[in-house]
């Protein structure tokens, strides 16, 4: 039988950057916090040092700071006339764990998203009529939220992380060197752009050529030191082209470590525990209200943690299965398209064109996360969709991560997979060759959804989750459009052969895309069409909050950190100012 | 380190897989990797830290082999060597040692499964869906090994897949690659075949610690300068040649002499 | 003749007593809390404001001296409560703890009356009338004046009550015989001489020179120890050796001591526990913790210009590196070391310190910067400077010669000048910090 343990203000479950700011935001406000996360207890100079991060088969191919799918993974298909079977083995998406999470191993790229992002139906409708956001059985919503509302939070992650970039709209005025479709900016990146290195100053160069307007991709691997609003500390990034999949040995990425848990572990009204998973949150008789959660910890004791309010900051994935698990919110039924809890998962649709090069020396190793010069002209709505039988975009990106030779050795096109002909390749073209990354939106649909498995349990003997999820039409036009729209900038590198990698067939789980799944637990204006409001609170029990990006009614040409970071933030300034004085729904339904 | 009361490793292995596990450690896993392993703790006051403590790379010591039996290494190299041959250009998978890191990998965690699901209902699944297998790395090599000598021995006169040419090595694993044939006792050739190149392609180019990519000579082929860290000044010069010499984890060989 | 023998004898137990006083100051700062956790919550207990009432000043001062002192770096065990006491300080001859100083009548000093506490404070007298063992900084802490001894037990008294009792001390004889220290305190124990204030000091030299020689017992770690464990005359803060670590020259020294040092880079350094120069680790991280950065800018400045003020101390000769050591430490250092203190040592500033002309990788003694590489290091958080920025270890990593080499190269190059290491050196050191085998975290889970 579980113990119950003393009553806490506020819960948080999952600790990592929606964890971290939840923590910090309503420690500050005297709240007595309890944060549980189910992996280990991290830091830099013990888990990640510069004397061992740069491991790619430890990291990247064994997975040593991602979620381990022996203890818990989901079911998944692409439509609904298969049978859900287990993720095995990570590939497509590189779920994190542990304190920090996917805050450790992301790459440090921080994005807002377009006004127009946040009006995805409206504003299409508008320009292209009703059918561009019914084709294809699309399900696409605006967010309840506005960019103008969102601006200061997403300042206030800005100012945590020390974000390296420069403004192309500073106060609704366009300033050259920075990207001139964003919206518009309150204040200039707290610190300058990172120096390119020379595969993205060639794609800058070439795009200009074109009549695009390249602006250097904003980072959280810092270009100079910097301490934060919490006098937390981040070094100068070194190029050593370990970010996604790696934690940073030299204090130089923003990840919760770095720049809130100085400040955060230190408050006496803070507390951590780790190796504690929760398996449900408990609500009281009438459900309205959440009275705490259960968790299990490792040395296999269950426990009752009583909470005023609770923070659902795990993976979308996890959050997901929490409410689902927990009875809070209807489930979304695809056949009638009735319920919320699982609506509209959406993922990213990625790919690339590698360019190789005879006389240049890109010397790929030196790179970081978010080390790119990056175009936007063909991203959301920043372009005339009239005609093209699609609607989102992609941000193209001239990126070098880095040069970690397991996963990142490009070859031309019809070179095979092994074998002498390939090592020759690899040997000849590692230094020389640079992808151009296509990070396309992904829009929600009917048939793509969340919801728990009927047939497999976890080691708790709970359901998994059950993702039925593939790319649309509009998906396939869209990357296509713009996989021809990087070529042409590829070319215009004057290299001495480029390759295609374009997004075909269906989803599968098997090669690495990204980690950047959305929806599930959406916003929205209305509970008949969302599971939380736009302060991430849910409609059915007004003190629970779901962080992340399974806000996300469906997913922008950009990464997702900045904006649920953003979330994040006005979520906690809505709880402190308002809810605490007045506990209830913050928005009547 | 303390043992964890609830041991998932056991739970999930249960009596199905672990008893036709046949590798040496199979249950022996303590803490599990990433999550649910190490006790649980509670953190108030401060960022701890103890002094000392390194979440070390688990490297590799001795040249013995503890995973492979004879024959089964020699399956292993015949068709390494066949994956990435040796010449003039750089270093074959043999002659980077790929062997021995597979040995190991296959004896460690990697070859217990332990970042697999491994549970069933086990179904073939489509492509997309991924693994499927119901074997985990290391019984994976071994009844595939053994699948595919029994393949050759029927179609080959009765060769081990090792004897075989290089040419018929070659167009056996090109078979394998496009999930043209058919073996035996549950392995799925084209999932074994891609597990070992991709294992191959690790044992390669990764860290020497790991007992694979001897003297760094895969490094040295493609130019990359290895486990060196700062970069910083030569982000603007660009296209020149950097000269960093490769460097691994434990050094290089700059480190313990003067030349 | 009996005479004789009776000197002798005393000579003797004094010998024993000396050789074990030295011999339990050098094994301290070991036991000093450099982990597993350092509460930094703790310190705040020290800063919350004192509601005003009829002796708010009073309390005000003692809080504020209780800062000064740097009473928890030793009297807070690692999970304890503030003033509970409990942390074991490891000598050869066994543990000594902390005491209890919490409000707590039955295990702190709630009972103590004023009286008492000064001859603690002065006198190395404990509430029973027992002597306590100068791992008190009592020697300091007697150029106390009176009122603040009676403001700072005023204060502990208002400190929330902690029900815990340290453990007793696990000495070993003599040493267990408390009554033996009597004769170190008729031997080593003197009332400070009044410092002289240089004719052109700045006006808070003065205040500087009571907060280094007093309250803030600088030289108890800082100045060398003689046989008898007593600060060695003649080489005053030049800095010294306390087991494992080096606290550093604080002289005027160009190389090894705070001559290039400016009051500002001083002041930044206890403030903050880092400045563009070096950053404070081990023992001092503490100090800065629960000590430094939580005193007034003003008193920064009194220290650092009182410390400015001392005469360099005299340079000795030192051996020339070997060639072959310094190619090959070059080599190392150039892929182990560059991650932070970047391509030629030039750090970045407050975060990693540059090593070019660095007065702790150039101490004579290199046993400081053999600690840093082998187990590591971390700065002590402060309230402007949270972050606990943390050197890794490399003991995993580094074999001892590659330490050495390493080490030579770095005490030599940039500007650097100091004697080369050893192997044996570092494999001494290693198996004094228990780091032979590899320390691993509990939460790897991947190791063969």
């Amino acid at each position: 039988m579980a113990t119950t343990l003393k009553p806490v203000d506020a819960v948080i479950v999952g600790f990592g950057w929606t964890g971290a700011i939840m923590g910090q935001q309503l420690a500050d406000a005297g709240l007595d916090v309890l944060a549980l996360e189910r992996g280990p207890w991290r830091d830099t100079s013990t888990d990640f040092a510069t004397g061992f991060a740069q491991d790619e088969l430890r990291y990247m191919w064994r997975h040593h700071l991602f979620q381990n799918v022996s203890d818990d993974t989901l079911t998944i298909r692409n439509n609904t006339s298969q049978t859900a079977l287990p993720m095995r083995h990570l590939g497509s998406f590189l779920l994190g764990t542990g304190v920090g999470s996917g805050g450790v191993h992301w790459n440090g790229q921080i994005w807002r998203f377009l006004p127009s992002d946040f009006l995805t139906k409206s504003h299409n409708e508008q320009r292209y009529g009703k059918k561009s956001v019914t084709d294809y059985d699309l399900t696409v919503q605006d967010w309840g939220v506005t960019y103008e509302e969102l601006e200061p939070h997403y300042n206030s992650f800005d100012v945590l992380c020390g974000t390296s970039g420069k403004a192309g709209n500073l106060n609704g005025q366009v300033q050259p060197g920075g990207n001139p479709f964003e919206g518009s900016r309150s204040a200039e990146y707290p610190t300058p752009p990172m120096p390119q290195t020379y595969g993205p100053t060639l794609f800058g160069k070439a795009a200009a050529e074109l009549g695009r307007h390249p602006f250097p991709h904003p980072t959280g691997n810092l270009s100079q030191p910097y301490v934060n609003n919490l006098g937390a500390q981040l070094g100068a990034c070194t190029y050593c082209g370990f970010c996604e999949k790696f934690g940073c040995g030299n204090y130089s990425k923003a990840s919760p470590q770095t720049t809130v848990l100085p400040y955060l572990m230190a408050k006496p009204n803070f507390t951590l525990r780790t190796e504690c998973e929760v398996l449900k949150v408990e609500l009281s008789p009438d459900k309205k209200q959440a009275t705490g959660v259960t968790y299990v910890n490792s040395a296999g004791e269950e426990f009752f943690q009583p909470a005023n309010i609770v923070i659902l900051s795990s993976y979308i994935l996890q959050n997901v299965r929490l409410l689902l698990l927990s009875g809070i919110g209807t489930p979304y039924d695809p056949a009638t398209g009735q319920g919320v809890v699982g609506k509209n998962y959406a993922y990213q649709t990625m790919s690339s064109v590698n360019v190789f090069f005879d006389d240049k020396l890109i010397n790929p190793f030196i790179g970081a996360g978010a080390l790119a010069t990056v175009v936007d002209d063909f991203n959301g709505d920043n372009f005339d969709h009239s005609g093209l039988g699609f609607i989102g975009g992609a941000y193209i990106a001239g990126m070098v991560t880095g040069g970690r030779p397991i996963e990142m050795i490009y070859t031309p096109q019809g070179t095979p997979a092994w074998g002498k002909a390939w090592k020759h390749a690899a040997a000849k073209n590692y230094l020389r060759s640079f992808s151009l990354s296509v990070h396309g939106s992904c829009m929600s649909h009917r048939g793509n959804y969340l919801d728990l498995d009927p047939t497999y349990r976890d080691i708790h003997g709970r359901p998994m989750l059950r993702m039925t999820f593939d790319f649309t039409d509009n998906e396939h036009k869209m990357s296509d459009y713009l996989t021809d729209r990087a070529a042409e900038i590829a070319k215009a590198m004057n290299p001495r052969e480029i390759k295609l990698n374009r997004r075909i067939g269906s989803w599968s789980v098997v090669p690495y895309q990204t980690t950047h799944n959305t929806g599930g637990a959406i916003m929205g204006d209305s509970p008949a069409n969302s599971v939380v409001n736009k302060y991430l609170q849910s409609w059915d029990v007004h003190n629970v909050f779901s962080m992340g990006a399974g806000a996300f009614p469906q997913n922008a040409g950009y990464n997702p950190t900045g904006t649920l970071a953003a979330l994040a933030y006005m979520s906690a300034q809505a709880i402190v100012q308002q809810y605490l004085k007045q506990p209830g729904p913050l928005v009547q339904a | 380190m303390d043992k964890p009361k609830l041991d998932r490793r056991h739970f999930l292995l249960g009596s199905a897989v672990a008893a036709t596990a046949g590798v040496a450690g199979a249950l022996g896993a303590k803490v599990h990797d990433g999550e649910l392993g190490a006790p649980p703790r509670t953190y108030q006051g401060g960022v701890p830290w103890q002094e000392g403590l390194a979440d070390a790379p688990p490297g590799v010591s001795g040249t013995d082999y503890k995973f492979f039996t004879a024959a089964e290494r020699e399956f292993i190299e015949a068709a390494v060597s066949r994956l990435i041959p040796n010449d003039e250009v750089g270093p074959g998978a043999v002659e980077a040692n790929v062997p021995f890191f597979l040995d190991r990998q296959l004896a460690g965690p990697f070859g217990r499964g332990d970042h697999y699901y491994l549970g069933g209902p086990w179904a073939k699944g489509a492509p997309e869906q991924g693994y499927q297998s119901r074997f985990s790395p290391a019984q994976m090599y071994r009844a595939a090994i053994g699948a595919i000598n029994k393949y050759t021995h029927a179609n080959h006169n009765g060769a081990d897949f090792a004897k075989l040419s290089e040419d018929e090595r070659d167009a056996l694993l090109k078979d394998f690659e496009a999930g043209k044939v058919q073996l035996e006792d549950g392995v799925d050739a084209k999932a074994f075949f891609t597990m070992l190149l991709q294992n191959t392609k690790e044992g390669y180019f990764s860290d020497p610690i790991y007992g694979g990519n001897k003297d760094m000579g895969a490094w040295k082929m493609i130019g990359f300068p290895g486990a060196h860290y700062d970069y910083r000044e030569w982000v603007s010069r660009h296209g020149e040649p950097v000269p960093f010499p490769p460097v691994g984890f434990k050094g290089r060989p700059g480190w313990n002499s003067e030349t | 003749m009996r005479i004789l023998i009776r000197v002798v004898l005393v000579l003797i137990v004094l010998g024993i007593i000396g050789g074990a006083i030295m011999a339990w100051n050098l094994g301290r700062a070991s036991a000093l809390p450099s982990g597993p956790v350092t509460s930094v919550a703790a310190a705040k207990v020290i800063t919350q404001p004192i509601a005003d009432g009829p002796n708010a000043e009073q309390l005000r001062r003692g809080q504020y001296l209780v800062r000064m002192g740097d009473c928890l770096s030793c009297h807070l065990r690692a999970g304890g409560e503030p003033f509970g006491g409990g942390l074991g300080l490891n000598t050869p001859f066994g543990v000594i703890y902390s005491s209890n100083i919490s409000s707590d009548p039955t295990n702190g000093i709630g009972n103590w009356t004023p009286d008492q506490f000064y001859k603690a404070m002065h006198d190395g007298i404990g509430g029973r009338g027992q002597h306590l063992y100068p791992a008190f900084p009592y020697p300091w802490f007697r150029n106390l004046e009176r009122d603040d001894d009676d403001a700072l037990l005023a204060y502990l008294k208002t400190t929330p009550p902690v029900a815990y009792k340290p453990p007793g001390n696990d000495l070993i004889f003599p040493m267990n015989i408390r009554f033996m220290v009597s004769f170190w305190n008729v031997i080593a124990l003197h009332d400070a001489p009044k410092s002289q204030a240089p004719a052109d000091a700045p006006p808070d030299w003065s205040r500087g020179a009571v907060l280094v020689r007093g309250l803030g017992h600088c030289s108890a770690c800082h100045t060398a120890r003689n046989l008898l464990g007593a600060d060695k005359k003649g080489h005053d803060l030049e800095g010294g050796v306390l087991d494992a670590y080096v606290a550093p020259d604080l002289t005027g020294n160009q190389r090894t001591g705070l001559g290039r040092w400016s009051v500002d880079d001083i002041t930044e350094y206890l403030k903050t526990g880092r400045n563009n120069r070096a950053s404070a680790g081990g023992p001092m991280g503490d100090v800065v913790t629960y000590s430094t950065s939580l005193i007034t800018d003003e008193d920064r400045h009194a220290i650092a210009v009182y410390l400015k003020s001392l005469p360099a101390s005299p340079d000795t000769d030192i051996a020339a590196a070997d060639a072959g050591s310094m190619k090959r430490g070059a080599a190392i250092f150039s892929d182990a070391c560059t991650a932070c203190h970047l391509e030629n040592a030039v750090g970045q500033p407050t975060l990693f310190p540059p090593l070019g002309n660095n007065a702790v990788a150039q101490q004579n003694d290199p046993t400081g910067v053999l600690h840093i590489i082998l187990a590591g290091m971390r700065v002590g958080p402060s309230p402007t400077r949270p972050s606990p920025l943390t050197m890794p270890s490399f003991a995993w990593k580094l074999t001892d010669q590659q330490v050495a080499d390493v080490t030579t190269y770095v005490r030599n190059s940039w500007g650097n000048r100091a004697s080369p290491v050893k192997a044996d050196q570092v494999a001494k050191l290693r198996r004094k910090l228990d780091l032979v085998n590899v320390r691993l975290t509990d939460n790897s889970g991947d190791q063969p």
